[in-house]
């Protein structure tokens, strides 16, 4: 198993290096962005307007953590379903650089077009591990829309936070590979 | 007639939604520990040793286990012989869901359908309320996350369907759903009722712990073998490719109409999360 220590921002060089199945505990800056959020930010792209995080080399996090208690940088902090974010992701990747995607469960094809494309991948995070995916975070601060609560875009910094390569940038898709594997018909 | 105190009901539904969310049943964590004996996969055993971890500092450090701390499902049985002072049972309910989330700094999920905007609190919690005889009353609160309540479904089966078909309808769905709702999975089943019988019978069975099969004989085998059917699917913990798909499959069955053949299927996360207590 290949184990990437990988900072963000990412390069198209740290992406070449990536192969599904891989291993990757990712440090510095990660934004946050589930389904509210990702609405506003796509509305701002088709309007031609300044986004309030530069996406450019950057990574977004789908997940809305729940509170932090007195003493806890943020509270259990795992990875929300992927899927739903499949509309405005292709968006992002081809208009403002992103170059990775944090989440669960499978994309679609567009969104995989977009990556092999314009290169970016999509990481998995372990879901139902968010009380231990939140000691990799080491900061947290919301950075726009906090109206949201949960949904509010926030700025991690992260220190090897585990993550497995679900798609890479050569067209590659684990979920696909691994259950063909295990299948028994 | 016995009579009980509204704010006891409003401090014991909150006490379960930190229960909840905090710690993960024992039935639960046994089929995780099983399920990595048994896991073949490499990365399906790594996850698997991340839930059991996962759940061990949530209960230690009282944090939720998962972010998504759910809808608040409450289940009431309440005695014909017993009333309330105070108030209304379901603001009672509501109030305890409230304070709950609050204290527990759980995450708040409710919002509008439309709007979108989250009602800040966790309200209205879903309450399903049955007259029992006597004069107890049980609270059970299921918090239940979204990403696997949404890869559910039901279908009204043609009865030519027969139970191979309606097994056939579960199997798939689960194939479908594959690495979105968080597997490991429970897969709770509901077959004959109504349409909306049916869909609560699903959820009902998600209240059983792991492992206790039905106990009626011919439903133990459906559970029995849906549970290695859809294990054969491969999708394993994570997703990544595996033999544990599902650490349990429980049915609930009910009479239906002579035309309909009702089933449903409602899919959790490996958090099946329900604390009860009778007050």
């Amino acid at each position: 198993m290949t184990v990437h220590h990988l900072t963000t921002p990412l390069t198209d060089a740290d992406l070449a290096n990536l192969k599904i199945g891989d291993q990757v505990l990712l440090s510095g800056v990660v934004y946050t962005g589930r389904d509210a959020a990702h609405k506003r930010l796509v509305d701002l792209v088709n309007q031609g307007k300044e986004l309030p995080i530069d996406l450019e080399g950057h990574v977004i996090y789908y997940v809305g953590p729940a509170p932090a208690k007195p003493g806890q940088v943020i509270g259990s902090a795992g990875p929300t379903t992927s899927y739903r974010m499949d509309a405005y992701a292709p968006t992002l990747i081809e208009q403002k650089g992103l170059k990775g995607m944090i989440g669960k469960g499978s994309r679609n094809d567009q969104v995989k077009e977009a990556m092999v494309k314009h290169k970016a991948v999509y990481f998995g995070a372990t879901g139902g591990a968010g009380a231990l995916l939140a000691k990799c975070i080491k900061s947290a601060e919301v950075i726009a829309y906090p109206e949201l609560g949960p949904e509010a875009v926030r700025k991690l910094v992260v220190e090897d936070l585990p993550l497995t390569v679900i798609n890479d940038i050569y067209g590659g898709d684990l979920y696909e590979e691994g259950v063909k594997k295990y299948r028994i018909e | 007639m016995r009579v009980i105190d509204y704010q006891e009901i409003v401090d014991a539904v909150a006490k379960l939604c930190m229960e909840g969310n905090f710690d993960l049943g024992q039935d639960v964590l046994n089929a995780l520990h099983r399920g990595y004996e048994t896991e073949a996969s490499a990365p399906g055993k790594d996850i698997l040793n991340q839930l059991i971890k996962n759940a061990e500092i949530a209960r230690n450090e009282q944090v939720p286990m998962c972010q998504d701390c759910g809808v608040a499902v409450v289940f009431v049985e309440m005695g014909q012989d017993l009333t309330l002072s105070g108030g209304y049972i379901n603001d009672a309910i509501t109030d305890g869901v409230i304070k709950g989330y609050a204290e527990g700094y759980l995450r708040k999920s409710m919002c509008d359908p439309f709007t979108r905007k989250n009602t800040g609190n966790n309200a209205p919690p879903i309450i399903h309320t049955q007259i029992v005889p006597g004069e107890n009353l049980k609270i059970t609160v299921a918090p239940k996350g979204g990403g696997s309540e949404n890869m559910s479904a039901i279908a009204m089966l043609p009865p030519s369907a027969g139970i191979e078909g309606a097994k056939q309808f579960i199997i798939e769905r689960v194939r479908q759903a594959g690495p979105n709702p968080c597997p490991p999975i429970v897969v709770g089943v509901g077959i004959g009722g109504n349409f909306e019988t049916c869909a609560l019978l699903a959820k009902k069975a998600l209240l059983r712990d792991i492992g206790e099969p039905s106990p009626i004989k011919e439903v133990a085998e459906i559970e029995e073998d849906l549970l290695k059917r859809i294990n054969n699917l491969g999708i394993g913990p994570g997703g990544l490719g595996g033999r544990i798909t599902a650490l349990g499959v429980a049915v609930e069955v009910y009479p239906c109409h002579i035309a309909s053949f009702p089933v449903a299927v409602n899919i959790n996360c490996h958090a099946a999360r329900h604390k009860s207590i009778v007050l």
